[in-house]
C-alpha cells in the first residue's frame, strides 16, 4: 500500500507515439534499450516519455516545466489516460491507474481528479453556469444542487453576475476563470492544470497566478501543474520537476534549483531568472547608497 | 471505333437480378411500399387539413420568428399565395407531402448512419465511395429500379428521392461531429464523460449547425428530384411542368416551374434561419 502522503506515484512511465498505422508498440519494446534507441532515431515513431518516475505529496503544488515537446502535457495526460502510456504505473490515492477498466477510469475522473486546459475547452453552446456545472452533469447530480455549487464556485472566481453569458462574450482571462471554477466544483483533491495561464498576457496571468495561489491557501489541493514559464513556477511550485526530451532531469525546490541547476540545460533555464536577480539586486544597492548618501548630505 | 469483341455486357446480369429480386422478395417490396405509402398519406392528409391560409400565416410567423426581418417575412409568406393564385395549390401539396415524406425518412436514416460514420472508421471507409456514387449517378437512373420495384406513382417517387437527397445529411453530420474542436472534446473526457455523453452533451449540438445545412441540402435536393419523378407518374408540380414540355405550353409550365422556385425558396429560407439559431450564441 501506498504512504497516505503521497497523493501521486509514478513509476517507470513510457509513452512511445506511433506514426506508422501497423506499428504497434508495446511494454516489452520499451524493456529493451537497443530497441528504444532505434525507435527514438527513427521516424515512425516519437519517443515522448522515458522513464519518469515521480511522487507528488498530497496538499502541495507540484510543477512540470520544460520547453514545448519535452513530454510535461504527455505526462499531464496520462494521469487520467487521457493519453494511454506505452508502460509504467500510475497511483493515484493509492489506486492503480493503469490497471483501470474503462468503466473505472470513468469514475475516476468524474470524482478524483479535476483539470484546467490551456485552451479552456469551454462548451461554446453552454452558458458560463452550465459549463462550470458540466462535471457535476456528467456525474449525475440533481440540477438545483449543481446549480447552486456552481454558482458559488463562480462567486470563488470573482465572476458573479456572469452566469447567464456565452463563453463567446469572455475575455481571455474570464474563459479560463471559468475553467478554473468547473474543476474547483468537483470538490475532487487532486487539481491538474496544463499551461492554464500560458495564453493569457502578463498582468492578467499574475492576478490569475495570485488567485490560485489565495485559492490554494483555503483548499489544501494537491496540484499538478505544467508550465513552461519559470517564474510561473517560482511563484507557485512547492516543489518542481524539470522535463528535457521525454526525461525528468531534475527534481527540487524552486530554491534548490536555481541555487544548484543539475545540468546545462537547467542552468540555462535559470539563468534568466538569475539575472534578473542580480539585476534587482544591483538596483537596489545603487538606490540604497543613493539614499544614504542623501542622508549623509542632509 | 472501340472494337465490338471487347464488349461486355452487364445490362443483362442487371436486368436478371431485378428479375430475381422481384420474384424472390415480392411480398416484403410490397409490405415496404404499404409502410411508405401509408406513412405518405398520413402526410398528405395533415397538409391538406391545414388551411391554406394557415401556410401563409406559418411561413410568415417562423420566418419572423427565427429572422426578425419584417419585410422578408411578408415577401417569403406571399411565395405561397402566389403559388395559390397559379391555381397550383393541390398540386404544391402533392409535391410537399412527397418531400417531407423523403426529408422525413431520410433523416430517420442519414443521421444514425451520420454518427456511425463519424465513430467508426471502417463504416466511414466503405460508405464514402457508395455516398459518392449516389450523388454523382444521374438522378434519372434512380426512377428505373424504384420503378420496377415497387410500380408508378408515388411510393416509388419518395424512394427516388430519398436514395437521392440520403447524402447530404449522412455526410454533413459525420464532417460536423468530425469537425468539434479537440480541447473540448478532450475537456470532456477528462470530466468522465463517457463516449455516448460525449456525443450527446458536445459533440451533436457543436455540430448541429452543419447538420442542419445538412438538412438544408437534403431538401432542396428532394425538390429537385420531385420534379425529375413526376416521369414515374407521381403528382405534383412536376407532373404539370411535365404536361407542358410534353404539350409545348409555355406559360403554363413558366406558372409550374416557377412555383417549385418559390416553394425551394421558402424552404430553403426557412431551414436555413432555423441553422442559424443552433450556432454557438455570441453574447
Amino acid at each position: 500500500m501506498e504512504t497516505p502522503s503521497e497523493a501521486i506515484v509514478i513509476r517507470d512511465l513510457w509513452k512511445i507515439y506511433s506514426r506508422k498505422k501497423d506499428l504497434r508498440i508495446s511494454s516489452s519494446d520499451v524493456e529493451n534499450e537497443e530497441r528504444v534507441e532505434e525507435l527514438d532515431k527513427g521516424e515512425d515513431a516519437v519517443v515522448a516519455m522515458k522513464n519518469v518516475s515521480l511522487s507528488v505529496n498530497r496538499g502541495e503544488t507540484f510543477i512540470i516545466m520544460g520547453l514545448s515537446g519535452s513530454g510535461k502535457s504527455t505526462l499531464i495526460r496520462c494521469l487520467i489516460r487521457l493519453v494511454e502510456p506505452t508502460s509504467g504505473e500510475i497511483i493515484v490515492n493509492g489506486e492503480n491507474v493503469t490497471m483501470m477498466h474503462k468503466r473505472e477510469l470513468v469514475d475516476f475522473r468524474r470524482e478524483k481528479i479535476a483539470m484546467v486546459f490551456q485552451h479552456y475547452g469551454l462548451l461554446p453552446h453552454r452558458t458560463v453556469l452550465d459549463n462550470v456545472c458540466f462535471g457535476l452533469k456528467l456525474r449525475g447530480e440533481e440540477k438545483e444542487a449543481r446549480r447552486a455549487k456552481g454558482v458559488e464556485a463562480l462567486e470563488q472566481v470573482g465572476l458573479k453576475g456572469w452566469e447567464k453569458y456565452y463563453p463567446a462574450s469572455l475575455s481571455g482571462g474570464m474563459r479560463q476563470r471559468v475553467g478554473i471554477a468547473r474543476a474547483l466544483v468537483m470538490d475532487a483533491s487532486i487539481l491538474l492544470m496544463d499551461e492554464p495561464f500560458s495564453g493569457l498576457d502578463p498582468l492578467i496571468r499574475r492576478e490569475l497566478q495570485d488567485e490560485m495561489i489565495r485559492l490554494q491557501k483555503e483548499m489544501h489541493k494537491t496540484i499538478f501543474f505544467v508550465t513552461h514559464d519559470l517564474s510561473e513556477a517560482l511563484r507557485m511550485g512547492d516543489r518542481m520537476a524539470i522535463m528535457k526530451k521525454g526525461e525528468i532531469v531534475q527534481v527540487g525546490s524552486p530554491d534548490e534549483v536555481i541555487a544548484s541547476p543539475a545540468d546545462e540545460y537547467v542552468a540555462k533555464f535559470v539563468q534568466d531568472e538569475r539575472d534578473q536577480v542580480q539585476r534587482a539586486e544591483q538596483v537596489l544597492a545603487r538606490e540604497h547608497t543613493r539614499k544614504e548618501a542623501e542622508a549623509h548630505v542632509s | 471505333m472501340f472494337p465490338e469483341s471487347f464488349q461486355v455486357h452487364v445490362a443483362p446480369a442487371v436486368n436478371r437480378f431485378i428479375n430475381d429480386l422481384i420474384a424472390a422478395y415480392a411480398p416484403v417490396f410490397d409490405s415496404i411500399s404499404a409502410g411508405i405509402l401509408s406513412f405518405l398519406l398520413t402526410v398528405s392528409e395533415i397538409l391538406v387539413f391545414i388551411p391554406w391560409w394557415g401556410y401563409i400565416l406559418a411561413v410568415g410567423l417562423l420566418s419572423w420568428y427565427s429572422s426578425k426581418k419584417f419585410v422578408a417575412s411578408i415577401v417569403l409568406a406571399a411565395l405561397p399565395f402566389l403559388i395559390g393564385m397559379f391555381g397550383l395549390w393541390a398540386m404544391a401539396l402533392e409535391s410537399l407531402s412527397i418531400i417531407i415524406t423523403a426529408v422525413l425518412m431520410a433523416l430517420i436514416i442519414g443521421l444514425p448512419v451520420g454518427v456511425l460514420m463519424a465513430e467508426v472508421r471502417i463504416i466511414a471507409t466503405i460508405l464514402r465511395p457508395i455516398l459518392d456514387g449516389m450523388q454523382t449517378m444521374p438522378s434519372f437512373v434512380y426512377l428505373i429500379p424504384a420503378m420496377m420495384l415497387f410500380g408508378l406513382g408515388r411510393v416509388p417517387a419518395v424512394l427516388a428521392t430519398l436514395i437521392y437527397a440520403l447524402p447530404p445529411v449522412i455526410r454533413l453530420t459525420a464532417l460536423g461531429l468530425n469537425q468539434v474542436p479537440k480541447p473540448v472534446e478532450e475537456a470532456a473526457l477528462a470530466y468522465g464523460a463517457t463516449r455516448w455523453q460525449l456525443i450527446k452533451e458536445v459533440r451533436l449540438p457543436l455540430a448541429m449547425p452543419s447538420i442542419l445545412a445538412g438538412v438544408n441540402q437534403t431538401t432542396m435536393m428532394a425538390l429537385a428530384m420531385v420534379v425529375i419523378s413526376s416521369m414515374i407518374g407521381a403528382r405534383g408540380l412536376g407532373q404539370e411542368v411535365l404536361l407542358s414540355i410534353n404539350r409545348i405550353d409555355i406559360g403554363r409550365g413558366f406558372e409550374a416551374g416557377i412555383s417549385v422556385v418559390f416553394l425551394a425558396i421558402v424552404i430553403d429560407r426557412l431551414t436555413q434561419n432555423m441553422a442559424k439559431r443552433w450556432e454557438p450564441p455570441k453574447r
